[in-house]
């Protein structure tokens, strides 16, 4: 569809866990594209995939238990699943940046921060220690980190969590990556130091202009910052397509639950209702269903459903790029129980 | 919203700006280890120790060995503050010159321990599998054998010398060692930061240098301490039974070992090297004591 090769192309990744009770099968043949500069939210819940098939792309899956089953994942153009670990470790921290969840352990908590932030370029820059010294003071600022000369010297617990946290985006920034992800970077954080971090994210990508995978289950800060959105249930990817497309016309019931879950705020009081939970819970993945992961969940779900799994296909009648899997039509189901 | 994300930080960053400059991983720990009264008395006599031991040829005032048939088995006196043993020579300078057998053999011996223990713990706990399986089983069969009577095995099968008694005692403390690395390291390669570590490119050897041993030091160091307590015992134990140092230097492990034979006529004879032990002893163990609470992580955050 686009004229350049996409910057990230995931092609039918499945991820695999050897368990005692059986194969957990947590991810099952994910595709999609990132481009140059573009920003993807994946939003799901814990045991999506969403984490997994990251961590599977950067070979950080530890093995065993974990099993790449299937897939290719090309970064300009190399598959990043044949590489050797050698070359990898290359791409990691030097080419694809990455921010954890909680920046309390994410940070060696025996090593100042100035070392951890030259770390990255001292392994791929080659940069001596004083020059990389300099540079990490550097990022520093650029993360807005006030006073940074002084406290490079300063050791994890001497910061707060939010400063942390833009430590942490310091690091994945090191070396200029062309894609940053960032791995429910502001779930462990208050909801105010939240938004300063999706700030600083939005202000470093028009400064660097690094494309960026954002994981999260958080809807409102995907709405703030993707511009596409991916929703992963199961496993597989369930709808995705520009983050206004998605959220405004939902066309899987999955996507649909979760938008119905948040408190609408922007209608005051008259907002104030009860929040519409997802009723049951996801299937076991070491025995997933035949059909759509998400039917016996759904109150939409069809026959067809249950015994199919509905391909991601184009959306007709909405934006081009606006991709779900879903048997049924949920704009006229939704039409009927309205006025039913 | 980014207005809001700009003007923050400088409020959040306040408090910790207004912290004294630079208060020093040092200070911090020095201010909780010295808020323990007997971890501080633990480490003056320590000191002590270490200061009898480097300068015993300035403090003794007699020469250890040397002889005086005219004062033998002489209760304490000025002359003799400690008394003399059974060929007259001077228990005060047997003492002060023993410390060196005993810090010496402590210290020594668990250096070893540590030199051995810590890669082989490593080793183990980072490699895992097969290699894991055979370091671990190794260490088990060691460690089913009691340690001093390990000891004392290897000090007689290697011929009774001090030297051989530190390696004897060192080879039988490894195993506690490598025991202790492999669980922290283990602790510590589970911890996210080491997955962190691993997604900036770090390779394995640099994780485990880098990141995951300077997390386990502190550990190391407390487990240390308290070995040299043990080691001190196990110096004199080899030492009153004739395998540690041989006479006429000082060890106070066969000071004791002659004194048994006095204890009616020259109870001063054993009195001293007992009361040196216990001290020496009592006080690693309680440097070791403080340095655990000291350098507890929980209490570092």
């Amino acid at each position: 569809m686009t004229a350049s090769p996409p910057l990230l192309d995931v092609r039918d990744l499945a991820v695999a866990f050897d368990s005692d009770g059986g194969t957990v099968h947590a991810v099952n043949g994910v595709t999609y594209a990132l481009r140059e500069g573009e920003t993807l939210g994946i939003v799901g819940e814990s045991g999506s995939g969403k984490s997994v098939h990251v961590l599977a792309m950067l070979g950080l899956v530890p093995r065993p238990p974990g099993r790449i089953t299937s897939g290719q994942v090309d970064f300009e153009g190399r598959d990043l699943l044949a590489m050797p670990e050698r070359l990898l470790r290359r791409v990691r921290g030097a080419e694809i940046g990455m921010v954890f969840q909680d920046p309390m352990s994410s940070l060696n908590p025996a090593m100042t921060v100035g070392a951890q932030i030259a770390e990255p370029l001292l392994l791929h820059r080659g940069l001596d220690a004083s020059s990389a010294r300099a540079r990490a003071r550097d990022l520093l600022d650029l993360v807005r980190i006030p006073d940074a000369g002084r406290r490079l010297d300063l050791y994890p617990h001497e910061f707060s969590g939010g400063q942390r946290q833009r430590v942490m985006i310091a690091i994945g920034l090191a070396c200029r990556p062309k894609l940053l992800i960032a791995d429910e970077a502001t779930t462990a954080l208050d909801v105010t130091v939240q938004a300063e971090i999706v700030a600083l994210v939005q202000e470093l990508k028009r400064e660097i202009g690094m494309a960026i995978v954002w994981i999260t289950h958080d809807l409102g800060v995907v709405a703030g910052i993707a511009d596409t959105v991916q929703v992963m249930y199961a496993g597989r990817i369930v709808e995705r397509g520009p983050v206004d497309a998605v959220f405004s016309d939902p066309r899987n019931a999955y996507t649909l639950g979760l938008l119905r879950s948040l408190p609408d705020l922007s209608r005051g009081r008259a907002g104030r209702q009860r929040l519409r939970q997802i009723e049951g819970s996801p299937p076991d993945m070491r025995h997933p269903p035949p059909g759509d992961p998400f039917a016996a969940r759904n109150p939409y779900a069809t026959p067809r459903c249950r015994a199919e799994a509905p391909p991601l296909a184009q959306v007709a009648g909405s934006v081009p790029g606006h991709l779900a899997a879903a048997w049924y039509d949920l704009p006229a189901l939704l039409k009927q129980g309205a006025g039913r | 919203m980014s207005e809001a994300g700009l003007s923050t930080p400088a409020e959040i960053a306040a408090p910790v700006a207004a912290l004294p400059p630079e208060p020093g991983a040092f200070r911090a720990f020095w201010r909780r280890f010295s808020r323990r009264r007997g971890a501080l008395a633990g480490l003056v006599v320590v000191v002590l120790l270490a200061v009898l031991a480097l300068g015993a040829a300035w403090i003794a005032p007699y020469d250890p060995t040397a002889t005086d048939w005219g004062a033998v088995r002489a209760a304490p006196d000025l002359a003799h503050l400690f008394g003399t043993d059974e060929v007259g020579r001077d228990v005060l300078s047997r003492i002060v010159y023993g410390t060196r057998a005993s810090l010496g053999a402590g210290l020594t011996s668990v250096a070893l321990a540590v030199a051995l223990g810590l890669p082989l713990g490593m080793l183990a706990g980072y490699a895992g599998g097969v290699i894991d399986g055979a370091i671990m089983r190794l260490t088990d069969a060691l460690l089913a054998i009691p340690f001093l009577i390990l000891a004392i095995a290897l000090a007689a099968f290697l011929g009774p010398s001090l030297t051989n008694a530190m390696v004897a005692i060192g080879l039988s403390a490894t195993s506690i060692f490598v025991r202790l690395t492999r669980a922290q390291v283990q602790a510590v390669a589970a911890e996210e930061f080491v997955e962190a570590a691993r997604a900036i490119g770090n390779p394995p050897w640099r994780i485990a240098l880098h990141h995951i041993l300077p997390n386990i030091v502190p550990a190391i160091l407390v487990q240390a301490t308290l070995t040299i307590a043990a080691a001190i015992i196990a110096e004199a134990s080899l030492s009153f039974l004739g395998l540690g140092q041989q006479p006429p230097e000082p060890s106070w492990g066969s000071m004791l070992n002659t004194a048994k034979n006095f204890l009616d006529q020259a109870p001063w004879m054993a009195i001293w090297p007992g009361v040196s032990i216990f001290l020496a002893v009592l006080a690693f163990n309680l440097v070791g004591d403080g340095l655990r609470d000291a350098l507890d992580p929980r209490e570092r955050r």
